[in-house]
């Protein structure tokens, strides 16, 4: 009030001196003297104000818990209004504020943000092998495949609630493939309900289908460097995943049960021993064959030939320290060998993990897990022989690169596998682990008793023992061995030396 | 179909008449924040805890059980400032259950309104080991802290359960006297030793010694999280031995062996102290883990005659 009336007694003043040079000094005079008194009680009010603040800011500090050393912008937010008792806290002994400092942080108003969580993941392998043919005997799309340096997984992550009702995630992943080129992907990219009635969940986008333990999770967080055979050879290389939703169900029992059902397309190199086929071969020359045969074009034409993957899991808290998980997954989709042929993959997992009660930082443990398979793959009547004259006509193509006309039967190809792994963390930060690894036709398929074996079937198995030793939660570096043997192949010894490092927002350990 | 849809109404209201005098699930993430919940709680609450009072706060397995837990909880008290972020949010976004989500009423960050120690006031990178950025999370060791932990508590008990406001409050009341009687008594106990000069094995006594007046001259991990070095062992025993320092506390879930090579090398006492609830046989609630802890310092403090 007194500012306005100062103000406007001001430009008055200014306008009476600029539109009236000649007034009375008289009044004048008097409009000075006004001026006068009305600043000396404006300045003398804020002293006064001044002087009530610093007052209050020291009955304040007075008040508040002592902390020796904090800075002033470490000032907590103030309790929340539902607590009655606050005032009941019994005042500590004032502590001296600490003078002004330039080097003081400037508190900069307003909350932490946290829209979106951004992590990168780098794993990287060197090593070498006894092999000449690495990308088949790595088949993982992510392991260790050259002699020298492998880039395993690039993974960029973006996480974060996306708003009251759904959780986003993304990983961008880019990797080496065994000749050396680079390969980027949108590996997953998925919404996720947060609270659905009736322990409901609903997943949509792009994501890994929750089949036994390895599929779903992401190569940094494998114990060790390498996807195991079975899920390599049966899921695909690059692990089954495609565009689709799934619902789970967490069951109203005393122990966690939960029930999923994912439904995805069943196409492309992500749906390996599905409608599979394309991929890092599809620009070469030449004919890729599966199981002797050439996959064919099949289109999605009714529900049915959609990937339909459930899953049910079942955890029980043995001990104090003991906890088993154990799941049983399937898939049941179309795949390209024919018109009307389809797949089915079965598999039951097990992972048992003991941590004592008083662990330092998650150490000592030791964990078990096993996974284990069963792929029934319809394999259609084939034949190079469009016209069945017995020969190779010049519109026929050399499927076989040999010349040779071959007449295939129709047959159902049973193949199964598995691999147990035991970790070990045997002090803070280390880890040794074992892995045993198998996989086999259930009974040779004609095309192989009339045309010789398939190394896509042959049966081969894997000794893996390995270290690990994470200097921090963020780091790790593995060492590990693995003795391969294939039939018809033989023996082979790798060695791959692997580094990890994680950039950005603190991952949480699933279990 | 009439029948059906009566049936599932008559089950509907008999499940919300029995839901409103079920007793409040509480699930707490560490077994201190559940035994204040108890004492405020009474018999109209039910608390669960995730972590247990003996193992690595940080560290706990997100075992699947927890889902369930958490899927039926109406309230989590989770202690926030970080503290459970390598476990907490994958159990959160799993349990499918809207009343602890971020914000909800069954939603309890018990660092809200507590004074945090080391709030650091750089930028911090991961270069420092494990810092963490909102400040020191082990906040429940001041028994100050405690009273607003409760207070807090006691809020929400009665925000969500009205008819037995009175009942928290005057369970907060009789907590927030026994503390004041106990917090006499151990700052009595603890009087002699103010200024004190202690090491401990990781920052988790921070709140204990800002109360009590011991002072952290050193800490046996180089940087929070990162495993000691021999370097910086051997910076460290010379400067106890030149501070005097004779007294190294360590939680019972840490390695013993460099604890006990850095007490002989310097001719200190080490001391086992449990910092939650439940981690020892005589720390089965909140008060006896300062019981436990004062006696266990005071009493390794105390000059031999």
């Amino acid at each position: 009030m007194k500012l306005r009336t100062i103000l406007s007694v001001s430009s008055a003043l200014c306008l009476g001196a600029v539109a009236l040079p000649a007034q009375e000094t008289d009044q004048l005079q008097q409009l000075q003297r006004q001026l006068r008194q009305l600043q000396e009680t404006f300045e003398k009010t804020i002293q006064q104000q001044r002087q009530q603040i610093e007052a209050l800011q020291k009955q304040i500090d007075a008040l508040q818990p002592r902390a020796p050393g904090a800075a002033p912008a470490a000032t907590p937010p103030a309790p929340p209004t539902a607590v009655p008792a606050a005032s009941s806290t019994p005042a500590a002994p004032p502590v001296p504020k600490p003078p002004w400092s330039p080097a003081a942080p400037i508190q900069v108003l307003g909350g932490q943000r946290a829209y979106l969580n951004l992590s990168f993941d780098a794993l990287f392998a060197a090593g070498g092998s006894t092999a000449d043919d690495l990308d088949q005997l790595q088949f993982g799309g992510h392991d260790p495949n050259q002699r020298g340096f492998t880039v395993q997984n690039l993974e960029t992550v973006f996480e974060g609630k996306v708003d009251p009702y759904f959780r986003g995630q993304a990983s961008l992943v880019g990797h080496t493939d065994a000749s050396g080129d680079f390969h980027f992907e949108a590996e997953e990219a998925y919404a996720e309900t947060l609270a659905l009635p009736q322990g409901l969940q609903l997943k949509a986008g792009q994501f890994l289908t929750e089949f036994g333990r390895m599929n779903p999770t992401h190569p940094h967080t494998w114990n060790f460097a390498d996807a195991p055979l079975v899920t390599a050879r049966f899921l695909g290389p690059e692990g089954l995943r495609n565009p689709g939703a799934r619902l789970s169900w967490l069951t109203p029992t005393p122990f966690y049960s939960e029930l999923f059902l994912a439904v995805q397309d069943s196409q492309g190199e992500t749906a390996y021993s599905f409608r599979g086929g394309g991929g890092h071969s599809h620009e070469e020359e030449g004919h890729e064959l599966f199981f002797g045969r050439e996959r064919v074009e099949r289109d999605t034409e009714t529900l049915g030939d959609l990937l339909f993957a459930p899953r049910y899991a079942v955890s029980f808290d043995l001990s104090d320290s003991q906890t088993l998980l154990l799941g049983t997954s399937a898939a049941f989709g179309p795949n390209n060998s024919g018109e009307d042929t389809c797949t089915q993959i079965y598999g039951v997992d097990l992972f048992w993990k003991w941590k004592p009660a008083d662990h330092h930082g998650g150490f000592p443990f030791v964990s078990w897990q096993t996974e284990a398979l069963l792929r029934c793959y319809q394999a259609d009547a084939y034949s190079n022989d469009a016209n069945g004259n017995g020969i190779l006509d010049p519109d026929e193509e050399d499927v076989f690169g040999d010349g040779s006309v071959r007449n295939l039967a129709g047959e159902t190809l049973a193949d199964w596998g598995l691999y147990s792994e035991v970790a070990c963390g045997f002090r803070k930060g280390w880890v040794a682990a074992l892995r045993g690894d198998y996989v086999t036709p259930q009974k040779l398929g004609q095309y192989e008793l009339d045309y010789g074996p398939d190394l896509d079937r042959a049966t081969r198995w894997r000794i893996a023992p390995n270290l690990t030793w994470y200097p921090s939660e963020f780091s790790k570096i593995r060492l590990q061995y693995n003795y391969d043997y294939r039939d018809h192949l033989g023996p082979d010894h790798s060695v791959w030396l692997q580094l990890e490092f994680l950039l950005g927002s603190h991952a949480a350990h699933k279990f | 179909m009439k029948t059906i849809i009566r049936s599932i109404s008559l089950a509907a209201a008999l499940g919300a008449a029995f839901s409103a005098q079920a007793k409040l699930n509480l699930v707490a993430t560490l077994p201190d924040f559940g035994a204040i919940a108890e004492q405020i709680g009474g018999d109209q609450v039910k608390v669960t805890c995730i972590c247990r009072g003996t193992e690595d706060p940080h560290f706990v397995d997100a075992r699947p059980s927890f889902i369930r837990v958490l899927n039926q909880a109406d309230v989590l008290l989770e202690g926030g400032a970080e503290l459970e972020i390598g476990w907490l949010p994958p159990l959160v976004n799993n349990a499918r259950n809207g009343r602890i989500l971020r914000d909800a009423p069954g939603d309890v960050r018990l660092c809200e309104g507590l004074h945090l120690l080391e709030v650091p006031t750089t930028t911090v990178d991961r270069s420092m080991g494990d810092v963490h950025p909102l400040g020191n999370p082990h906040y429940w060791l001041d028994p100050l802290n405690g009273k607003v932990i409760a207070a807090h508590i006691a809020g929400k008990l009665g925000q969500l359960d009205p008819a037995n406001r009175g009942f928290y409050h005057a369970n907060l009341q009789k907590f927030n006297e026994r503390l004041d009687a106990k917090l006499a008594e151990w700052t009595r106990q603890m009087e002699p030793f103010r200024g004190t000069k202690i090491v401990t094995y990781h920052k988790s006594f921070e709140y204990f010694a800002d109360r009590f007046g011991l002072v952290i001259a050193g800490v046996i991990e180089p940087r929070p999280g990162i495993e000691p070095t021999p370097g910086h062992i051997n910076d460290l025993i010379p400067r106890m031995k030149a501070s005097g320092i004779k007294l190294v506390v360590i939680e019972p879930f840490r390695p013993r062996k460099t604890p006990e090579y850095v007490a002989q090398a310097t001719g200190a006492k080490l001391v086992l102290v449990p910092v939650m609830t439940g981690g020892h046989e005589r720390t089965k609630d909140y008060f006896s883990v300062f019981d436990y802890a004062v006696a266990q310092i005071s009493a390794a403090l105390k000059p031999s005659p």
